[in-house]
């Protein structure tokens, strides 16, 4: 159909790169889905997590967990960052999650450069050979270094367990004052 | 003394309550101060704790206190995430996921004859009832 060039143009999609990149151990859960989706507005939810992904019933347990307004994509660090491209291709807002600091680590070197600008702490829970960083992280000696090798390829690491509350740069989260 | 013959079916009706932050003492709390009956309830938070913590957690209590239902906050959160993981092994628990204190209120006066099942059910309704918008 013929349009004049001083009608209105069609509204058409925009992609956008993922809103977040978030590092929680509880993976799917209740921040993720109510704390930053719903001010996010989240599409999708890209889950990247080789154990998750080879294990159906674990997906159909955090598929229950999110509203059926939002897709969950189950994916191993590799083909996720594969897949970066593609996500960002999409126009709803997006989430990739991963379990664990070494996981984001793969996602980020295995990914275009400058794919991941920023990285979100939002959960590393306490465990006997982790020492507490802040109220919701806990680090080892290898994890410290793993976030120092993230910060080292160009991504800004910031911890902030929910949007209202402030983001914790890294020299801070590293030097434990906050804990 | 107690029958060690006993089956969970016929003890006191226990179960736990999980949830976020402060969510499961606070619904405990107000159980007891309407009902009296707060101890057939136990109080787990899941505020701190990892996804094998929460779990874990779960198992104990209900080892401890032969719980049979789990009541939790929202259906996503990890508190029922993990609630679902221990069903997976433990097939006669029941969960109610979104419980609010109508829903506890109604559990704890269950007739002794119902199974826990039924009570949870039962009551898992009473708190679907009670969730209203009132204007003037």
């Amino acid at each position: 159909m013929w349009r004049s060039p001083l009608c209105t143009p069609e509204p058409r999609p925009v992609s956008m790169p993922i809103s977040l990149f978030r590092i929680d151990d509880r993976l799917v859960h209740g921040q993720v889905v109510v704390g930053w989706g719903q001010p996010l507005k989240v599409g999708f939810i890209v889950l990247a997590d080789d154990d998750v992904a080879a294990e159906e019933w674990e997906q159909e347990l955090y598929r229950m967990g999110v509203p059926p307004n939002v897709d969950v994509y189950f994916s191993t660090v590799a083909d996720a960052a594969r897949a970066l491209e593609r996500y960002s291709s999409d126009a709803r807002p997006g989430v990739l999650l991963t379990g664990t600091i070494d996981a984001m680590l793969r996602l980020v070197r295995a990914a275009p450069r400058g794919a991941v600008r920023s990285v979100n702490i939002g959960g590393i829970h306490h465990r006997d050979d982790r020492a507490q960083k802040l109220r919701y992280v806990f680090l080892t000696a290898q994890e410290e270094d793993e976030l120092r090798a993230l910060a080292e390829s160009g991504v800004t690491v910031t911890a902030q367990d929910v949007p209202s509350a402030h983001a914790v740069p890294l020299s801070d989260i590293l030097s434990g004052a906050q804990a | 003394m107690a029958d060690e013959s006993q089956t969970p079916a016929h003890l006191p009706r226990r179960a736990i309550v999980t949830g976020h932050g402060a969510f499961p003492e606070g619904l405990v709390s107000a159980v007891q101060q309407i009902t009296g009956r707060g101890e057939m309830l136990v109080a787990f938070s899941n505020a701190g704790l990892g996804r094998e913590e929460i779990e874990a957690g779960l198992r104990s209590w209900i080892e401890n206190v032969r719980a049979s239902v789990i009541f939790t906050d929202l259906p996503g959160g990890s508190a029922t995430l993990a609630a679902r993981r221990v069903l997976r092994d433990q097939p006669t628990l029941t969960i109610v996921t979104g419980a609010n204190l109508a829903t506890l209120v109604d559990f704890v006066f269950a007739d002794d004859s119902m199974s826990a099942a039924d009570a949870a059910a039962h009551a898992a309704e009473r708190g679907r009832v009670a969730l209203a918008t009132v204007h003037a």
